[in-house]
């Protein structure tokens, strides 16, 4: 039934936004809500009802540094490489990630869903560089020990 | 009062014209753009066309509308380093393999490197490396030569609302490209190949054949015939620098090119559109007289044809089920030739000769094809052909003119101006309403003209004969939403793809100014002027073709070699979505059709009623549901499909009748 309520949920954001082919952005918006990420079937289903080309939509969803188009992990881990976040060797953050995630540069999710690491350039908190967010939590001054352990411990927590 | 501005040093007076740009050109001042074509929008993206204008600065003249007092600044050193360096920029990241690519010569990348004088790049190059798209008959597509000016994306939504590609990703990643970067043959493109015209670079090309062409004269088994569309012989001069000359002479020059290459005959397209008229007017008199299936839709243009099945699956009804003349050419010689030149029907190669690049991709339809081989073999452009007199040595301009073979190279002046925007329609009007001894043609001439809509009221007997003519989707788009809130009604509607019908054609070599347009319809005007006969009834290989062949018009020999039919089609190729899993391994499948039609039909209602259905009955794992895009009936939408049962204007009740059925 998962599915039949996501469907529901792009119908009812459709005709909230009166189908309006001016309101796509806000239309993504939500439905990116709704799945995590923005489906192909979907995001076509969108441009047929809103009578606009497959192309058009899929050129704003991938403009956009919000969108996705790829399913995402449980987690969201955001690493902040703005300016004063990489002086603070916010790369050496990255790689622990990586190497603690098995993940790479094109393959940012783990297989299990669970995670999914992104870079992004500014969080605005550079008194805490360098900086990083998962999910809504905001972890200040980390290091790539750090890191380990606090993915250590979700993993742990996500077995339970 | 009259409205002047100085452009350096002169003053200029101008008018209406658009912008800033066009006042420049008037006064033979040749701004470089890559981004500007006066058909489309201004987009102001290559910033090429950057001027001094006093007191503002550097300012793009497309963009920048024309003032009173004005003093604009077109060469100076600063502008001149800006545009190098634009050029440059575009170089560094751009495929220069000029030597090997199609657009070589007539590519305004090499041709603006050349006139500002640019000798090396000083930017690092970076190669992109991606690959190629060929899916198409028509059409290819190479990113790696792409400069991102969009004229091929507004083409396509501006002119033919289509919107098969578009921009996507961004900055350094941008790239145009079909949805999903998948590729345009699974785009919604009608190969109606203008953005190939319209891109200033190799980015966007036709898909030559003149390999294919030359490997089968070269075979000693077969013999290759070839016949040329009307619009070729009104366009090929300008390719060899005789655009000046009439088309008639293009035309005999062309077969004697073509004789010289080796061809066993040359054809004439112009005599199957005599009989598409006669065919076509006789199923229109028909559907008239019965006021049945109208306005009838002409169905000579494949792009058109593609954009019906895609777009107006309700429509397909209304075309004609005329082959195109390329259809009917192919069919006809394959059916009588080898029986004349006592040859296999396989052995025999059909060629034709196109203004259109969508001629390729109506060739490959497997309607237009008998036990596997298709009715034409191989479909060159004007290009082509041009490239491959070219590439046999011939000096195009000092051939002699030679006569086209008979039978099926007589035509009259009515099968010629089909290359011309309202060229079916008038001939349609010789043949329908011509009196019998009448040879005048310059009767139906009110339905010429310059405008992609034209309409045409005639009294036919007491009824009124509502007659309309259009270029360019997007107009057609509009007359079909008029003629749908009925605020318009017509009879016959004749509908090009092509800006001024097929002489504007993709095909044809790349023109830039409108004028070439114009010189090309009267060049057809006048070769129909100096032909002895106008009506395509009069036609005397027509009538014998009829007569040996054929049968009565419309008739059932007539109908098997002449027409054709026409089917939804599949614009999207997205997999159904699951809804809802079932766990049961013997589930009942139930699909809700949500393409635009059902949707708009309440296909919504109908999913969310078999849910409640489903949840209300507590059969959820015993019953999968999933939404795909089209069954390709939208006309009897909204369409479900049950297990194997595809239930037509579904309803709730009758849908889950049917899924307890299947349960049991």
């Amino acid at each position: 039934m998962e599915n039949q309520g996501k469907f529901d949920k792009v119908c009812q954001i459709l005709d909230e936004n009166g189908r309006d082919k001016a309101r796509l952005i806000p239309i993504l918006q939500a439905v990116q809500e709704v799945y995590n990420y923005l489906p192909e079937e979907i995001l076509t289903f969108i441009a047929s009802a809103l009578d606009i080309s497959p192309a058009r939509v899929y050129g704003v969803a991938t403009f956009f540094a919000h969108f996705t188009l790829k399913a995402k992990g449980k987690h969201i881990i955001k690493v902040c490489d703005g300016t004063a976040c990489h002086v603070k060797r916010s790369t050496t953050i990255i790689d622990a990630i990586r190497a603690k995630l098995n993940l790479t540069a094109a393959e940012n999710t783990t297989k299990d869903m669970l995670f999914t690491l992104e870079t992004v350039s500014c969080l605005g908190a550079c008194g805490l560089a360098p900086a990083m967010v998962i999910d809504n939590e905001v972890y200040g001054q980390v290091t790539p020990e750090k890191v380990t352990k606090i993915i250590d411990d979700m993993i742990k927590q996500e077995e339970k | 009062m009259e409205k002047t501005l100085t452009i350096n040093g002169k003053k200029v007076s101008f008018d209406k014209e658009k912008n800033l740009l066009e006042v420049i050109r008037k006064a033979n001042i040749e701004l470089p753009t890559f981004c500007y074509h006066s058909e489309l929008s201004t987009y102001g993206a290559c910033r090429l066309c950057l001027v001094n204008v006093e007191k503002r600065g550097l300012v793009p003249a497309c963009s920048t509308p024309a003032e009173d007092g004005m003093v604009v600044v077109t060469n100076s050193n600063e502008i001149r380093e800006l545009r190098k360096i634009i050029v440059e920029l575009l170089l560094a990241n751009h495929d220069r393999e000029c030597t090997s690519c199609h657009k070589s010569e007539h590519c305004q990348l090499q041709t603006l490197a050349r006139r500002l004088g640019i000798q090396s790049v000083r930017y690092k190059k970076i190669v992109k490396d991606t690959p190629k798209d060929f899916s198409t008959p028509s059409i290819v597509r190479d990113p790696n030569k792409c400069v991102l000016c969009g004229d091929c994306v507004r083409f396509c939504e501006e002119i033919q609302t289509v919107g098969a590609i578009d921009f996507s990703f961004r900055g350094s990643h941008a790239t145009v490209s079909p949805s999903f970067g998948k590729s345009l043959a699974s785009s919604e493109c009608i190969y109606c190949g203008q953005c190939t015209r319209v891109c200033p670079t190799g980015a966007l090309t036709i898909k030559s054949d003149v390999t294919r062409v030359w490997n089968a004269l070269g075979n000693k088994d077969k013999k290759v015939i070839v016949a040329i569309a009307p619009a070729v012989r009104a366009a090929i001069g300008e390719a060899f620098g005789i655009a000046k000359e009439s088309g008639t002479e293009a035309a005999g020059k062309m077969v004697t090119a073509l004789k010289a290459m080796g061809f066993f005959k040359v054809f004439d397209v112009s005599f199957t559109a005599d009989l598409t008229i006669v065919e076509e007017a006789n199923e229109f008199v028909e559907r008239f007289t019965k006021g049945e299936k109208l306005p009838q839709f002409t169905s000579c243009c494949p792009a058109w044809i593609k954009f019906t099945e895609q777009y107006y699956p309700d429509m397909i009804k209304n075309l004609s089920s005329c082959m195109s003349p390329q259809g009917m050419f192919g069919s006809l010689a394959k059916e009588m030739l080898p029986k004349m030149y006592g040859i296999k029907r396989e052995d025999l190669v059909v060629v034709s000769v196109m203004p259109c690049t969508a001629k390729k991709f109506e060739a490959t339809r497997p309607e237009l094809s008998k036990d596997g081989i298709p009715d034409t073999d191989i479909v060159l452009t004007t290009q082509e052909l041009a490239r491959m007199i070219e590439e046999s040595g011939l000096s195009f301009a000092n051939l002699e003119q030679s006569a086209f073979d008979m039978p099926l190279g007589f035509k009259t002046g009515g099968g010629v101006i089909f290359g011309n925007s309202g060229g079916v329609a008038e001939a349609v009007l010789r043949n329908v309403l011509s009196k019998e001894n009448s040879n005048d043609m310059d009767e139906f001439a009110f339905i010429r003209g310059e405008e992609g809509i034209r309409e045409a009221n005639l009294k036919v007997g007491d009824k009124d004969l509502r007659l309309a003519v259009v270029y360019g989707l997007g107009n057609a788009r509009k007359v079909i939403k008029q003629i749908k809130n009925k605020e318009k009604e017509y009879d016959l509607i004749e509908v090009m793809a092509c800006p001024g019908g097929c002489i504007g054609g993709a095909g044809q070599p790349v023109y830039d100014k409108l004028e070439v347009r114009n010189k090309r319809t009267k060049c057809l005007y006048e070769n129909d002027s100096v032909l002895e006969l106008h009506k395509p009834q009069d036609n005397p290989y027509v009538q014998q073709v009829y007569k040996e062949i054929l049968g009565a018009v419309g008739g059932e020999k007539a109908h098997e070699i002449l027409h054709t039919f026409h089917t939804n089609r599949r614009r999207i190729t997205e997999k159904p979505f699951l809804i809802q899993a079932a766990t049961d391994a013997n589930c009942v499948k139930v699909n809700v059709c949500f393409g635009t039609g059902c949707m708009l039909r309440g296909s919504q209602k109908i999913l969310k009623s078999i849910l409640d259905f489903v949840e209300s009955k507590k059969i959820a794992d015993k019953v999968e549901v999933k939404a795909s895009f089209c069954f390709e009936r939208c006309s009897r939408g909204p369409v479900v499909s049950v297990g194997t049962t595809v239930i037509e204007q579904a309803t709730p009740e009758k849908v889950t009748k049917e899924i307890e059925k299947n349960l049991k």
